[in-house]
């Protein structure tokens, strides 16, 4: 085995060393080494919520309920998900139904937000749009934080070469930034293009901030007393992962997770502005805005209203991480 | 220290096969076949497509394949494109353009940024800061695609402040002003909020309070000791993030018209120019992978507590 993988940047698993000051020094040089920028989330969560999980949990409830952030997203992003499972509740118009008599109507009573140059009405296409875009966003972060977990967990938990050769992988994907990733891919389907697909596309280039920051906490969980009193006491593998390292490593998953489902959504805005994305009969807010650019100089509310639903959108699942976090993050009450 | 970066150097191998071949992958096998690309609807001679297929390797396996497009690129070559124009030429051409833009954003977010983070630091809680906060967080929300629109609309055409597309060819360092504040304005948020937490850590440690109590004066204990402190996570994020920015200008070069790497992609992969998008983000990858070694080299400088062995 090369030299370089031998002396692998991580601690060995059952590290029987005391940390001292000398350890303290290879894990942040660790740290430096593979997180990228990931390195001051993962540091500050390195020692996830002291004490008993339940009672972190719900000190960390008390204090989300506490803020005004949470409050307003969560807001938000209900109605955002009531408008993608009943858009007709909102909408009685067909966003499909674009009599080219009615092109480039400016916003009034009848057409809310106006018409395009299709003749399509602003508004219920707008709200349609909601559909595909959290559909993607919630999909593809539910994949990403199964792959990446499972990932994360594995390497972490067993370390040694597996720990090795998961690191490298992860190196590989990280080496592709997100958008070029799911371009190239995409780009490989020009037939059967799906909002499936989409999902894969920013699935298989999304999982690794989540797997890095998985192992990071359960390496950290792995070699704390009450791990070691469990395997003492007899658990099993498959039993302290899923009972002891598992629920003290979910809290900063949690909080990336949410903050990178609004990453998958622009993204994917950004992959259907593109013309690459999801499929032209899905009513989708980056495909609206692409085709409103055109006409950005005599009719700009055309670009207006599907950015500002989009960017909400974006803006609140932001919100509602940042305010998890506050809630999650010891260090800051 | 030596070691290190040669351990560092060792370790890069196989990401960058790993990573080349994993577009490799895509592009040549996910993605139909390259030669008949190169024609229309009326199909190939299929002469021409026996000839072409032995020059690419496309009848040996992947790994056979991946292997002779490696070596080549070993040497320097990167391949031909379907106009039968050396790809190393595209990106020769491209490269400095990307680079260049690369570098306005840069500086707008470094300057702008760690400005705007200290500021809400020192200021916690106060006006100043609640502004940071929602700026930087409108500026996240806001996709890329449709912040470049907006300021294109805006200072480039109503009120004239920059030019609104960039000179086909050469783009001068003006034209690359709008484009690298679209560019960079996502990272500006980031180092903003990033160098606001890290000042608000950091005011409070000890090394900042002796720094005060032995009577430096506050411009001294802010910009020595604070702001150099707080800036090792500032200093990741920027090192990993201008490889990022020249893969991310697709959508910025596209909108301002700017002949980068970017819209170089974009437009190979639109049309299965398969031999550039492995070429570009081959380059792209290199670029990263040496961007994150010299951060990581920079930490020993930042802090001298950090050794490499």
């Amino acid at each position: 085995m090369p030299e370089y993988e031998k002396d692998h940047e991580h601690l060995p698993t059952g590290s029987q060393e005391q940390p001292g000051f000398g350890d303290q020094e290879f894990r942040t040089v660790a740290l430096a080494d593979t997180e990228g920028m990931t390195v001051e989330k993962t540091d500050v969560y390195a020692e996830p919520a002291p004490g008993k999980p339940r009672g972190a949990w719900g000190e960390a409830w008390r204090e989300l309920r506490r803020s005004p952030r949470f409050y307003v997203s969560a807001a938000l992003l209900l109605l955002l998900v009531f408008m993608a499972l009943w858009p007709g509740v909102f909408s009685s118009a067909d966003p499909n139904n674009c009599p080219i008599v009615d092109t480039d109507i400016k916003p009034n009573a009848d057409h809310w937000f106006g018409t395009n140059t299709q003749g399509c009405d602003i508004y219920a296409r707008t709200v349609y749009g909601a559909r595909a875009s959290i559909t993607v966003g919630v999909v593809t972060t539910a994949l990403v934080v199964l792959l990446g977990g499972v990932i994360g967990a594995f390497a972490g938990y067993f370390g040694g070469w597996i720990d090795a050769i998961l690191a490298r992988v992860t190196d590989v994907f990280f080496g592709i930034p997100l958008l070029l990733g799911a371009l190239v891919f995409m780009s490989a389907f020009p037939e059967d293009r799906t909002i499936w697909l989409v999902v894969g596309a920013l699935g298989v280039f999304g999982w690794m901030q989540i797997a890095r920051i998985m192992r990071g906490s359960v390496v950290t969980v792995k070699q704390s007393d009450y791990v070691v009193a469990a395997r003492a006491l007899g658990a099993g593998t498959p039993r302290i992962l899923m009972r002891h390292v598992l629920p003290n490593a979910i809290a900063p998953v949690i909080v990336v997770a949410t903050i990178s489902l609004g990453t998958f959504i622009a993204t994917e805005a950004t992959l259907s502005f593109l013309g690459i994305g999801l499929p032209p009969t899905e009513v989708s807010w980056g495909a609206d805005i692409s085709s409103a650019t055109t006409v950005i100089r005599d009719q700009p509310y055309q670009l207006f209203f599907p950015s500002l639903f989009l960017s909400v959108t974006v803006l609140s699942f932001i919100l509602l991480g940042d305010a998890v976090r506050d809630a999650l993050d010891p260090k800051l009450r | 220290m030596g070691r290190y970066v040669i351990r560092r150097l060792l370790m890069m191998i196989p990401v960058f096969i790993g990573t080349t071949f994993l577009i490799y992958y895509m592009v040549y096998q996910l993605g139909g076949d390259p030669i008949s690309a190169m024609f229309g609807d009326r199909g190939a001679d299929p002469v021409f497509v026996a000839q072409k297929r032995a020059e690419l390797h496309l009848d040996d396996s992947l790994i056979v394949q991946y292997w002779y497009y490696l070596k080549g690129l070993l040497q320097g070559d990167f391949g031909t494109t379907l106009n039968g124009i050396p790809v190393a030429d595209e990106l020769k051409r491209a490269f400095p353009i990307s680079i260049r833009l690369a570098l306005v954003a840069f500086a707008i977010e470094v300057v702008i940024g760690v400005t705007a983070g200290l500021i809400a630091g020192l200021k916690r809680g106060k006006f100043a800061d609640s502004v940071v906060l929602v700026v930087t967080l409108v500026v996240i929300s806001i996709p890329v695609f449709v912040l470049g629109y907006v300021l294109q609309y805006f200072m480039g055409l109503q009120w004239g402040w920059f030019p609104a597309t960039a000179t086909p060819g050469d783009p001068t360092w003006e034209d690359l002003i709008l484009p690298g504040i679209v560019l960079g304005s996502l990272s500006l948020a980031f180092v903003a909020r990033l160098t606001r937490t890290s000042i608000v850590e950091n005011i409070r440690a000890d090394y900042v309070r002796t720094a005060t109590a032995k009577g430096l004066p506050r411009r001294r204990v802010v910009t020595v000791h604070l702001l150099r402190n707080s800036l090792i996570p500032v200093v990741t994020f920027l090192g990993a993030d201008l490889g990022s920015l020249m893969a991310g200008a697709i959508v910025t070069e596209g909108i301002f018209n700017v002949d980068g790497v970017g819209r170089l992609i974009y437009l190979s992969v639109t049309r299965h120019e398969s031999s550039t998008v492995v070429g570009a983000v081959a380059a792209l990858v290199m670029i990263y992978l040496v961007m994150n070694l010299i951060v990581d080299l920079l930490y020993a400088v930042l802090d001298p507590r950090i050794r490499y062995a």
